[in-house]
This record gives C-alpha cells, structure tokens and sequence, in this order.
C-alpha cells in the first residue's frame, strides 16, 4: 500500500481469547464424557478401577488413532470410508514384510504405515485430481484394501511367532499402562499440532470452509487436498500396526466397519460432516465417549445388542445437540 | 496530464451467443473513485473480471501505469496490484480474520514447519490499524456483520499492495451506519493514492463518493464524466437511453376485476420490508427493481419457501397460511424461478414427468400405480397448446433450448391448475425468438384470467407486458406505476430511491 498515515491512532484491537464456537462444544463434550464416567461409577463399583480404566483406554486406542486421522479428511469437507480397512490392509503388509520376508521389526513398521499413506495417497488423487466425490472414491478404496488383504494374506491370518517383541509394541506396559495408549495420546497431540500450528492443518480449516475461495487466493488445493488424504492413511496405517501388535496378528478379516465407529467419534467431537469446523480435542473425547459407553454398559450387563443401539442414539442426539446450539447463535 | 494508472481500450469479449462487451474503453487515475454504471448486464462486472483476470479478453489493450500488460488469471492481477472486492464475499467463514488475510502466504517460523501465528497476528493488527479497523483480527469471520466481513477483504485486497481497488456492489448489504464506515475508508485510500472503482446502482451514493462516473450500455462505453458536472437525470438517461420498445399490449387494466391475491404488510429481515400489494383477475403485474431489491424474495415469502416474519397473505379474500410451497400450490399459486435448472426442473428426467410432477395425485391409480398413458396424454396437450418444440414427450428436459424448458415449467403449472402465476425473470437467458413466444403466451393467460406477477429486470420487457408496475428497491415498495404513465426513466428513478434510515444497530 502506498503512503500509510501511521497517524492513526485506532483503539488497539483487544486480543480476545475465543472462547465461542468450537471451545464450548468441546467443553460440552468434555462434561458429558465427565457425567458419563461419574454415573457408571456410581451405577456400578467395578467400573471406576485401574484396570477397567486402562482397559477402557486401551480398546480406545486402536478406533481413536483412527478418528484422529479421520478428523482431518473430514475438516476438508470429505470423507474417509476405507480407514477400516486401509488399517486392516497396512495391518497384513506389515505381517508380510515381518514373517513372510523375515526382516526385522522396523521394516515392518514402514510397510505399515507406508501402506497406509499409499492407499490414502490414491484415494486423495482420485478426490482432488480426478473430481470423484470422497464418498465413491474412498468406498472403492475400502473394498479394494479388503480384497487385496484377503490376497496378499491368503485369506489367513499371519502371526507374529517369530518375533515376540512385536507385540510389545502395543502391549508393553509403563507403570501398567500399556504402550498402545501412550502411543494414541501422542499422535493425538501431534495431530492437534499438525492441525492447529501448521501450514497443511491450516489449509485444512481452508479448504473444508471455502474451497473456491482458497482456490482463488491461489493455494494449490489439489495438492493439499492429496496430502491430507495420504495424512489420514497414514494414521490409518499406524492403527493397522497396533491392532496387529494387540493381536500378536494380522488379521485379514477385521476392520470393516471400524470406519463408521471412527466417524462416529469424531462427529460426537463436534468436527462438522460439512467441513471447516473441528478439533483433535473433541475427536478424543468422541473416541472415549463411544469407548466409555460400550464398557460401561457391558459392567452393567446390558446386552451387547443393546448397547449398539444406545451408541446409536448418542451419536445423533451428539450431533443434534450441536446443530440446537449453533441455530441459537 | 499524467499517465492512468489504469487504461483499457478496444476491449471485445464474446460468449457464446453473447456480445458481451464491445469496443469497451476505460480510465482510471491514481486517487480517484471512479463508478462504473449501467443497467444489469450492461457488461459492468464482465468488463472488471477481464481487468482482473478472470476472464480473457479477445481484443483489446490494457495499459497499467502506462505499460502494456496482458492478465491472463487473477494471480497476475495480484501481482500487478490489482484488488476485487466480489459482490459474493470470498472468505473462510470458520478462519480468523488474520487467517483469511493472509491465506496462501502465512508467516512460519522454525524452517517453515509451524505456522507463526503471533507475526500473522502482528501484521494483521497492523493492517487493521492502517485502515481504523476497530475489531479483533482473531475473530472468527463467520462471526462478523458483513460490513466486517468486506472490512477484511479489502483489507485483504489492500495487502497484496494493490494500488487498483474494484468494488463491485459493496453496499448493498450495508446498513446506514456501515455505508458511513465504508465510505470514510474509501476516503482514506483516495488520500493514499489507491484508484477506486465503484459499481454501485445507487445514484446518491455515486453523486457523493465519486469523482468520475463511466457509463456502460449493452456491452459498450457510453461516456466518461465528471460527477460534480452530471445530474443523475443525465446519468439515467445515459444508461437507459436505448430505443424504446413499442408497446404492443392491446389489454387494457380491468379496474372492477375480482382481486385474487391481496399481500399485506410482509416482511423479512432486511430483504423484504413492509410490503403490500394485490393482484387482479387477468392482470398482469411487473415487479422492476435493481438486482437486491427483495423483488424474488418477496416471491418466496407469497410461495411458502421462506417464512415471512410478518404480513398476511389473502388469496380470493381469504387468510392463508402458507407452511411451505405445498400450501402455497395447493392454493393455486405456481412459481417460476428465475433459476429454471435449479429450482424449476428436472432436467434429467423427460417431459412428461416434468409436466406431471406437481399434480401426481391426479396421475394415480386407485391401486397406487402411476398412469404412464394419462402422463403421455397431459402432456402432450400442454406440448400442443404451449407449442413446446419437443421430438416428444419422452424427451429429457435438458436437451431443450431455454423457451421450451419454460414452457415446460408453464405446463407444470398449468396442469395444476394454478390461477396465480409469478413468473421470475421468465425470459432470462432465453433468446429473442422465444421472448416473444413467452411473451405472447402470458398475454393470453391473462386473457384467459390468470392473475400474474412479473418479476424482470429489464425494463422494456416490464414496459411492455405489464398492466401495472410496481417498483421496489431495498426490500420495500417504493412506487407503483400504471402501464401507460411508466418510463423507464421513471422506474430508475424509484429503483435508486434509497430510504434513508435510522439504523438497526446490530453488532
């Protein structure tokens, strides 16, 4: 701008901390998660114990770290239906690169998570490059992963005999709390600084708020939009590695429908299906919420039908609860 | 005389079937507010996106500071300094002011791995002092007024160094106060030097802010003037000033004819305000008014699609109340879209369907099945009388020209049975063949009885079919015309009348 008066002695503009919009539902969710917890408690003596928390914790792990990847394909405005079994698929080439070849630990890790960003890597090319809606593009990706983990897999499941510390890598324990929670805590805190403090979280938010618009203030969209893909498949990859690890096997026949869980946690979490709204926070929540849920209701001895249905109806009502809220507005 | 920072001379542009700017010629200079008038589609905003890159120009130079330069997408227009403010806004509702400015080009620190949002906070209070912005550039934009919102893309534009400023339609949106606010910063740029283009409708806000005025006619320069020498007469005369069409309508006003429809008092928010009207048997009533008047909205309140906040609709002297479109067509009111593709069609699906769609009931069996042979029937009829030019009716909608998809939307209600019909800009995007078709199958449904409303924006097209005009602009009713008494003059002259008023305060 030419010749800026620095005259202008404008109020300074308080810097406010927001605390309106995505703070509150989290808070909201945060405090149902709380209520959740305090009512099993009190309903039951055997839920509110070390070990039926860490199991909590731990059945959280492996759905969690798949919502943590889902929370930000969703964010664009997209979806993620193959993470189930992208995970499923990452979960197999890892047994293979393992037992199969025989390499060591580390190479399998790679091939896990290698995989994973791979499939998610195609399915954002197909989104963003070829124009299929997220919704076919990433149905296709999840029956193609299922079918090819049956194949490479032989349709049996690879085990890990040979390796015992593989399974450490889940179900090794720190002061009893096994190493799959500490590892779905710590992804969580690098997705929330990959989404909140760096230029791909910030495109993000862009793109799933105003695509045309981001488009127009030329930032490469497509590019972005492949590279959270392949972002969600690598998360997706790394739950494949863990639920492996806790199996002491590959599993060929596992993870469909893991998907709809993981969306489901993160929309409890009060990330938008339209996109541009959402947090790394509320997705944890989401996760343990639907985890909280399930073991509670099992120490009750509600039938396991039952407690479908339950979580069912919490995750419309979730939803209902923020669309209420943002009407108000 | 120093160099324009802005000349463009001999610009063509064509789109298919479209002349839409022919020989097109404008200046501007550094420190001036310059507005760009002309009626809708007088090739304002086409001339302003070939200047800024969204569209390519087939002829023509465009000298910036005195250089050629050719501006083949808005990223060069950027780099030129060249700034549009859209009349749709174009931000991120979910970022923050400050990451909606400075998207694409965020500060980072530690390598470029992490966003640096305490500098990107820094320059963007910076910014917002540079322009007396008195809100917090954390602020969510979806959360802004959309005053606030424009606030921040010119603050977005103006960061990129723009020296150019096009705003197209900026107050339309605004409320008293907020015009004032904008204003004050279009003074302070003027002061910096930046060349402000202005399109706006609004005659005193032109006569105000402006120092020259360029005025455009179908597709082609007219003139360039000083504001303080022009009266808005002469402006007015200068965009309308084509040759009257003849007035052909034979149907006089039928003055003692039952009244079918009576609005009273509605209104919506900002768009619709206060408005009141009736609608006779067999007249035919224009709606004119510029784009933004609350002239489709108001048709949406009568039709149900949107809820009034207040008003009353009576349709043969009885109150109704209107949930939705279902009442509303119960009733025997149809309505046209200006949106056809969208709002009025099917297009994939065949004619037939199309035409039977809002009167399936009558296309049913007692047993549930639908009646494929009396569909075939209806429409057939409706392709004879309307002379739908169709190879049948099993053709699907979208392979037919503009007119004939109408007439199919005609036909549609029609065969509900529809006494009241409000058509939106019925010849929009229809060629000037088929206008006169459409034209003449209005006239005779008023002759056949059919109480019609007539939303255009063209006026000869108002001029010429309706019995009585009523003008709007801003949401209200600021006159009422009888056919033979109106001009086009006259209807600009409503159309522009702003009502100035004490202003809703609302954050």
């Amino acid at each position: 701008m030419s010749a800026v008066t620095e005259t202008a002695q404008a109020a300074k503009p308080a810097r406010t901390v927001s605390l309106r919009g995505g703070a509150t539902q989290k808070l909201l969710a945060f405090a149902s998660l709380i209520l959740l917890v305090l009512f099993f408690s009190l309903a039951s003596e055997n839920f509110f114990r070390f070990d039926n928390l860490i199991g909590i914790m731990l059945s959280t792990a492996v759905i969690g770290v798949l919502a943590l990847g889902s929370t930000f394909v969703i964010i664009t405005g997209g979806i993620d239906l193959s993470v189930g079994t992208v995970m499923t698929f990452s979960a197999v080439m890892t047994g293979v690169v393992i037992s199969f070849w025989g390499l060591p630990i580390p190479f399998g890790i790679a091939g896990g998570i290698l995989t994973g960003m791979l499939c998610g890597f195609i399915s954002g090319w197909f989104v963003a490059r070829m124009q299929i809606p997220p919704f076919i593009a990433t149905l296709g990706m999840m029956m193609v992963t299922k079918g090819l983990a049956l194949v490479v897999s032989g349709t049996r499941p690879i085990y890990f005999n040979d390796t015992p510390g593989f399974s450490k890598l889940a179900m090794g324990t720190i002061l009893g709390i096994p190493y799959a929670v500490f590892v779905f805590f710590g992804l969580a805190i690098l997705a929330g600084i990959v989404l909140n403090k760096t230029i791909i979280g910030r495109y993000n938010f862009a793109l799933g708020s105003n695509e045309e618009a981001t488009r127009l203030s030329g930032v490469n969209v497509r590019n972005w939009k492949i590279a959270i893909y392949a972002m969600t498949g690598i998360f997706s990859g790394i739950a494949g590695i863990l639920m492996a690890s806790r199996l002491n096997s590959a599993q060929p026949a596992l993870g469909a429908g893991y998907e709809l869980e993981a969306i489901a946690a993160v929309v409890i979490g009060g990330t938008s299906l339209s996109g541009g709204r959402g947090s790394i926070l509320g997705t944890v929540i989401g996760a343990l919420i639907m985890s909280v849920m399930t073991n509670g209701l099992r120490i009750l001895s509600v039938p396991q039908e039952w407690q479908i249905v339950l979580v069912g109806l919490v995750v419309v009502l979730a939803v209902y609860a923020d669309i209420l809220r943002r009407r108000k507005k | 005389m120093d160099i324009p920072l802005v000349l463009m001379e001999g610009i063509e542009k064509s789109f298919p079937g479209v002349h839409a700017l022919k020989n097109c010629r404008f200046e501007l200079r550094a420190g001036e507010i310059h507005a760009l008038v002309g009626e809708n589609g007088a090739g304002k905003s086409t001339l302003m996106k070939v200047l800024t890159g969204v569209y390519r120009k087939d002829a023509g130079t465009i000298r910036y500071k005195g250089k050629e330069v050719e501006i083949p997408d808005t990223k060069a227009a950027q780099q030129l300094g060249i700034g549009i403010i859209h009349q749709e806004l174009n931000l991120m509702p979910d970022l923050t002011a400050a990451q909606n400015l400075f998207i694409g080009r965020e500060p980072r620190k530690l390598g470029g791995l992490l966003l640096d949002d305490r500098r990107l906070y820094k320059d963007a209070e910076k910014l917002f002092r540079q322009l007396n912005l008195n809100f917090s550039p954390d602020t969510k934009v979806g959360d802004l007024t959309v005053a606030r919102q424009q606030m921040v893309e010119i603050a977005k534009a103006l960061s990129y160094n723009s020296e150019v400023l096009i705003m197209d339609e900026p107050t339309a949106a605004l409320t008293s106060a907020e015009i004032e606010e904008l204003f004050r910063m279009m003074g302070q740029l003027r002061e910096q030097g930046v060349g402000i283009v202005y399109i706006s409708h609004r005659m005193e806000e032109l006569k105000r802010m402006t120092d020259r005025m360029t005025v455009m006619r179908d597709g082609s320069y007219i003139d360039t003037l000083q504001t303080a020498d022009t009266s808005i007469n002469r402006i007015i005369s200068l965009m309308v000033g084509r040759e009257l069409y003849v007035n052909t309508k034979q149907a006089a006003p039928r003055l003692n004819a039952d009244t079918v429809l009576e609005v009273k008092g509605l209104s919506r928010g900002r768009a619709v305000r206060d408005v009141s009207f009736s609608l006779k048997k067999g007249e035919i009533l224009g709606i004119a008014g510029l784009m933004g008047a609350g002239r489709t909205e108001t048709a949406r309140l009568i039709f149900g699609a949107d809820r009034p906040d207040a008003g009353e609709i009576f349709v043969h002297g009885r109150k109704l109340v209107i949930r939705g479109p279902h009442d509303a067509v119960r009733h025997g009111i149809g309505y046209l879209s200006e949106d056809r593709k969208r709002y009025g069609l099917m297009t994939e699906m065949d004619v037939r369907t199309n035409i039977a769609v809002s009167s399936y009931g009558r296309f049913r069996s007692a047993a549930g099945w639908m009646r494929d042979a009396s569909m075939d029937e209806n429409a057939e009829r409706y392709v004879d009388s309307l002379q739908i030019k169709t190879p049948g009716v099993h053709q699907i909608v979208k392979f037919l020209s503009g007119g004939n998809q109408q007439k199919v939307v005609i036909g549609k209600w029609l065969t509900r049975d529809c006494d009241i019909l409000i058509f939106d800009e019925p010849t929009r995007g229809i060629d000037v063949g088929a206008k006169t078709e459409i034209y003449k199958l209005l006239d005779e449904l008023a002759a056949q009885g059919k109480g019609i409303i007539m939303i255009s924006s063209e006026l000869p097209e108002i001029l010429r079919m309706s019995h009585r005009i009523l003008v709007m602009c801003e949401g209200r009713l600021t006159g009422e015309l009888s056919g033979e008494e109106a001009t086009q003059e006259l209807i600009m002259r409503y159309a522009t009348m702003r009502i100035t008023e004490p202003d809703a305060k609302h954050a």
